[in-house]
């Protein structure tokens, strides 16, 4: 088996939050101690509920946040604390497509200065002309017209602009992308031609992708392998179709629970576990196990233990119940 | 090494196929193209005040470089025999107490005022957008420091700071401009700090940090010039400030010294004639509160028009 392109070790980031004059400093643990690899050309993906942690993971990985603890290794290299050239090559090899089209484009650049930035920034290639075509098949690349180069982010509908913020991070040919919910700001009928062209585009050019999103089933179609996150931690690992035929963490099980099912046949079968309670706050996360307060399995030993992930077939779920 | 090459991994279009025509036309150009420039004029040009305001701006201007040219008249030429005199084909604003012509001596004191007004403006934009930008920026510590700065100058009055210094240099050009620009500077930094500090968390700035952009570029290439609708706005108010700082302290008589003169001091020369001579008040008056409302109606124009969500 080769070598993971992206490994996380532990990976913790923490905010300060402005407490009042007397109060003592709190921190929100958005991430909280995670473990996963992803293998070259792989698609990641990773889910769950809006605020447990997604969007800081992806980032953190990107070097937007710094870790509070943990490592985060790229090509087997410590990528946390590296500076100067080296910086410069993981800026290359690492990109990111966010989620808001509308924010994610300068809005007083054109388009062509928005693709060629990237290029002008690492010095590809050596004269403008050169990089005007660069820009030219990238625009063909994403399915847009050359001729669009000299027109401004807002002349453009939503799925448009994606792709030119797809056509930007291919500037580099990166290795690695992180997509943050790269999809979920658009119509419906124009999600399935962006993933398309980002199936596409990963088949082509060998890009490993993080894929981060909200729905389970959109999830599954696109990756290979999926994590499940609840408040800052990764509570089931496994193949995308494993997870989503038979999830074993109680938290994906509610997950899966509430996705609609076309079939009514399958839907009177499957029993809905409906979630209770509230989402607990990541300043102040439950002891032992994060997801008890809203667990019907949950025991008095998950209160007072933290639980490992343990390793069920190829996938690891964290939960006493499979120790 | 060969993997640090990042322009030779061979990515041609050759390897991708082309969308068919359905999914190419799905999407179609979803606005008209024109840039955001002749948007914002298009914007300001519906607003009659604010159009009106620039024209009458920029007669003024043409007015106050070229009148003194033109003239036959200059404005410490004295003429005895015509002191006083009204308006006539000779004088159309008639002539002060030395028999100087009024109509040179307005436009005159129009370069000055006019002048303390932009340069005032230009001074603070530079120094206020510097600031602002950087404290906005690096946040934190360096922000706090740089703002209770700022907050701690902004608690004296401003028309201290311009007496204080045009007492301790004289009064002058420099001194006034000086002296304004002590106070408008912080309005222009707290206006650019505001924007950048939300401008750099939105995901254009963490898209140009993540491609590697250093913090000039970012700065420069995305946070300034994604502020430039409220610096604008900013600049076209401190404007008729400075110009009225300037005319009041003319009017205070610690202004421009004679024989120039600024609009405030040609109201100041005058102020004792009201009753018998009030057209020699009112010229100068009338110049700096057109000129002033002018550049009001111009700056609210400019507000709505540089504003992006005002489609
Ligand atoms: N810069 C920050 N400062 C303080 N708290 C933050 C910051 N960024 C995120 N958080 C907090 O961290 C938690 C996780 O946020 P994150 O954006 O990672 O969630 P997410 O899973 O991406 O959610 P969504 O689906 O809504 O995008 C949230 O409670 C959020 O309020
Ligand atoms: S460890 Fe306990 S509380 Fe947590 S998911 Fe498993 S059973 Fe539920
Ligand atoms: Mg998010």
């Amino acid at each position: 088996m080769s070598n993971p392109i992206l490994k996380v070790t532990d990976l913790k980031v923490h905010f300060p939050v402005a407490g009042g004059v007397f109060s003592k400093k709190q921190v929100v643990k958005a991430v909280d101690g995670l473990n996963f690899e992803i293998m070259p050309g792989e698609t990641f993906g990773l889910v769950g509920e809006s605020g447990c942690g997604k969007s800081t993971t992806g980032r953190a990985i990107v070097k937007i946040y710094n870790p509070t603890e943990g490592k985060v290794e790229f090509d087997g290299e410590d990528i946390t604390k590296i500076k100067g050239k080296e910086l410069s090559q993981f800026r290359k090899n690492v990109q990111m497509i966010f989620q808001d089209p509308y924010a994610s484009l300068n809005p007083r650049m054109t388009v062509g200065e928005i693709i060629r930035e990237p290029m002008d920034i690492h010095n590809i290639y050596s004269t403008k002309k050169e990089r005007e075509n660069r820009v030219r098949e990238l625009l063909e690349i994403v399915g847009l017209k050359p001729d669009h180069i000299r027109r401004y982010p807002h002349e453009f509908s939503g799925g448009q602009r994606q792709r030119i913020g797809i056509a930007r991070t291919l500037a580099l040919n990166p290795k690695f992308i992180v997509c943050d919910e790269p999809i979920s700001a658009l119509d419906v009928s124009i999600q399935a031609q962006v993933i398309n062209l980002l199936e596409n585009i990963q088949k082509k050019m060998d890009i490993s992708y993080l894929f981060i999103a909200h729905d389970l089933s959109m999830v599954k179609h696109i990756s290979d392998r999926i994590g499940v996150m609840y408040l800052g931690n990764m509570v089931e690992i496994g193949e995308a179709d494993d997870v989503y035929n038979t999830p074993l963490h109680p938290y994906t099980q509610a997950l899966l629970s509430a996705v609609p099912i076309p079939d009514p046949k399958v839907a009177r079968q499957k029993k809905r576990i409906v979630l209770e309670g509230e989402l607990p706050s990541p300043i102040d996360p439950p002891s032992g196990c994060v997801f008890r307060t809203r667990c019907p399995n949950a025991t008095e030993r998950c209160a007072k233990e933290k639980p490992k992930a343990v390793k069920v077939g190829n996938r690891s779920v964290a939960c006493f119940l499979y120790e | 090494m060969e993997e640090n090459k990042v322009s030779d991994i061979t990515l041609s279009p050759e390897l991708f196929e082309k969308l068919d025509d359905s999914e190419k036309n799905a999407e179609k150009i979803a606005y008209e193209s024109s840039t955001y420039l002749q948007d914002a004029w298009k914007r300001f040009k519906q607003n009659k005040l604010a159009l009106i305001g620039l024209i009458f701006l920029l007669i003024m201007l043409v007015l106050s470089i070229i009148v003194p040219i033109i003239s036959p008249y200059t404005y410490d030429g004295q003429d005895l025999t015509l002191q006083h005199a009204g308006s006539s084909l000779q004088h159309l604003m008639g002539t002060d107490k030395f028999g100087r012509d009024m109509l040179v001596r307005i436009m005159c004191g129009g370069r000055i005022s006019l002048a303390v007004g932009f340069a005032a403006a230009a001074i603070s934009l530079v120094v206020g957008v510097v600031y602002g930008a950087i404290s906005g920026y690096l946040g934190g510590k360096v922000d706090m420091v740089m703002m209770r700065i700022v907050d701690a100058m902004y608690s004296i009055p401003d028309m201290l700071y311009v007496i204080m210094v045009v007492v301790a240099m004289g009064a002058n050009f420099v001194s006034i401009m000086i002296g304004v620009c002590l106070t408008f500077w912080m309005d222009m930094a707290r206006q650019v700090r505001t924007q950048v500090m939300t401008l750099k968390e939105q995901e254009f700035s963490l898209a140009a940090f993540v491609l590697g952009a250093g913090k000039s570029r970012i700065l420069f290439k995305h946070l300034i010039i994604n502020s430039m609708g409220p610096i604008i706005v900013t600049v076209t108010m401190i404007v008729p400030r400075a110009i009225f700082y300037e005319a009041f302290l003319s009017f205070l008589g610690i202004g421009i010294a004679a024989p120039q003169a600024s609009w405030g001091t040609l109201a100041n020369d005058a102020k004792g004639l009201v009753s018998t001579y009030p057209m020699e008040v009112i010229w100068p008056v009338l110049a700096i509160c057109l000129t002033m409302l002018s550049l009001n109606f111009i700056g609210d124009g400019l507000g709505d028009a540089l504003d992006p969500k005002k489609k």
